[in-house]
């Protein structure tokens, strides 16, 4: 089986430190990337709806000069038909060189990883994983904070089924010094086996808490969360906990000068537009750092250096 | 009570009292035209009590069942009336088929093809996870 990312485990800690130094070499030396992967095919295969995901993926494929193949929804693929998942992994692998996968099954990408024969990056898988998510969230908190350790980080929103949420709190983890402050609902706290696996299992501290404002003061990095819609199955329990924060420029008069407020997008209202004039936000940076995230990834998965040596 | 001992086959000992049914449908032990004695609530030094499951026929049993159902058990494998192996089965790693995901939003719900595989995520709790959308599997 060729190596594919299915989740932010699957990668060691040097490899994303060294994902990092690439996207930002990529960044002061963009030029140096621009034919890495000249005759390379990313497919992307988007079984549910994205716009910021695949546009990143396609924007990072073209920037290091390769060509994409583009499926959008379900409805307009072999899918459609009742085409399994493997079958198309197969498929596609006779045309690209690598696959980014989005579809709405959780543990879809590991089947399309694991019947293809180049690498599959998963673009999310439902509610499961998210890893290039994560990727830009960590070169986003390297840039503006110049390290991954010593940090207070608040995780504000849905911490229950906030795919990006877990991810990041398994890959801070592996960095010293941090400390977590969980921020949510009762309805919607971290789920106990994350905590397990990340928290206590690694002695990191962390609190929880319902009350933003309290707590506000004591952080570097605010990563805020949407209440997403699609996770819930019952429509009574999304609307009550929509609206549980928003993020207002009078909050912010509380927090730290040099806090970091991320959010992984898209927003509904949980952060005011009026925030985004703030320079402590960062949601339009981490965008950015995606992209180039992604560039790195792709460079590692097909085996080119680019501008950095392997 | 005396059943009589069995010639070919297999014989699970020291299942832990009121496991020994549901190893027996696992098993799929009710589908066999051979005989099965399932013994129940024997007298047992090491438990207390305990089940027994004997089988007269050579036929392949799942060991990651009855290792998933009791980790304690042990199988004894005969051949013309004596015991030839005594395995102690422990709880096994990986189980194929065994446990079904019951998440709605894994790919095993709408591919039917995908096997059912559960990873063995915290040996002290017993707990295993699809390896799929690492769900927790539920009791059995």
């Amino acid at each position: 089986m060729v190596r594919s990312v299915i989740d932010v485990p699957d990668l060691t800690t040097d490899e994303l430190d060294r994902l990092m130094d690439t996207a930002e070499d990529i960044i002061a030396r963009p030029d140096d990337y621009a034919d890495a992967c000249r005759r390379k095919k990313l497919a992307t295969l988007f079984f549910e709806p994205s716009t910021r995901t695949r546009l990143s993926f396609e924007a990072a494929m073209y920037e290091l000069g390769g060509n994409v193949l583009s499926v959008t929804g379900a409805g307009t693929s072999s899918a459609a038909k009742g085409e399994s998942v493997a079958d198309t992994a197969k498929t596609v692998s006779c045309y690209a060189d690598i696959i980014a996968m989005r579809h709405p099954k959780e543990g879809a990408a590991l089947v399309a990883a694991r019947a293809a024969s180049v690498p599959v990056i998963n673009a999310g898988d439902g509610g499961h994983c998210h890893p290039t998510q994560t990727l830009a969230d960590l070169l986003t908190i390297r840039r503006e904070k110049g390290r991954l350790g010593e940090l207070t980080v608040g995780l504000c929103g849905d911490l229950k089924f906030g795919r990006t949420v877990h991810s990041l709190i398994n890959a801070l983890s592996r960095y010293e010094g941090l400390k977590f402050v969980l921020i949510s609902p009762e309805e919607l706290k971290v789920p106990s086996y994350v905590k397990n696996d990340a928290l206590k299992k690694r002695g990191i501290p962390y609190s929880q808490t319902t009350d933003l404002e309290q707590v506000i003061g004591d952080l570097d990095i605010l990563y805020m969360t949407r209440v997403q819609r699609e996770r819930f199955f019952n429509e009574e329990d999304y609307l009550r906990l929509r609206d549980s924060y928003i993020l207002t420029p009078e909050k912010l008069k509380k927090a730290r000068a040099d806090l970091c407020v991320m959010h992984p997008l898209p927003r509904v209202n949980e952060i005011s537009v009026a925030v985004d004039d703030d320079p402590r936000a960062c949601y339009f940076k981490q965008v950015l750092n995606g992209k180039y995230m992604r560039m790195a990834l792709i460079l590692m998965l097909l085996g080119l250096k680019g501008g950095i040596p392997a | 009570m005396n059943v009589d001992s069995i010639r070919d086959g297999i014989v699970i000992d020291h299942i832990a009292a009121g496991n020994g049914m549901k190893l027996y449908r696992l098993l799929g032990l009710e589908a066999l035209d051979v005989p099965v004695a399932m013994i129940t609530n024997v007298v047992s030094a090491k438990r207390g009590r305990k089940d027994i499951i004997k089988i007269d026929a050579d036929i392949p049993v799942n060991f990651d069942v009855i290792g998933y159902v009791d980790p304690s058990a042990t199988v004894n494998v005969i051949r013309n009336g004596e015991l030839k192996e005594k395995k102690q089965i422990g709880m096994p790693e990986k189980l194929t088929n065994v446990l079904y995901c019951k998440n709605p939003r894994c790919i095993t719900s709408c591919e039917q093809e995908i096997e059912h595989v559960f990873r063995l995520s915290d040996r002290q709790k017993k707990e295993y996870r699809c390896v799929w959308c690492e769900t927790k599997a539920a009791n059995l």
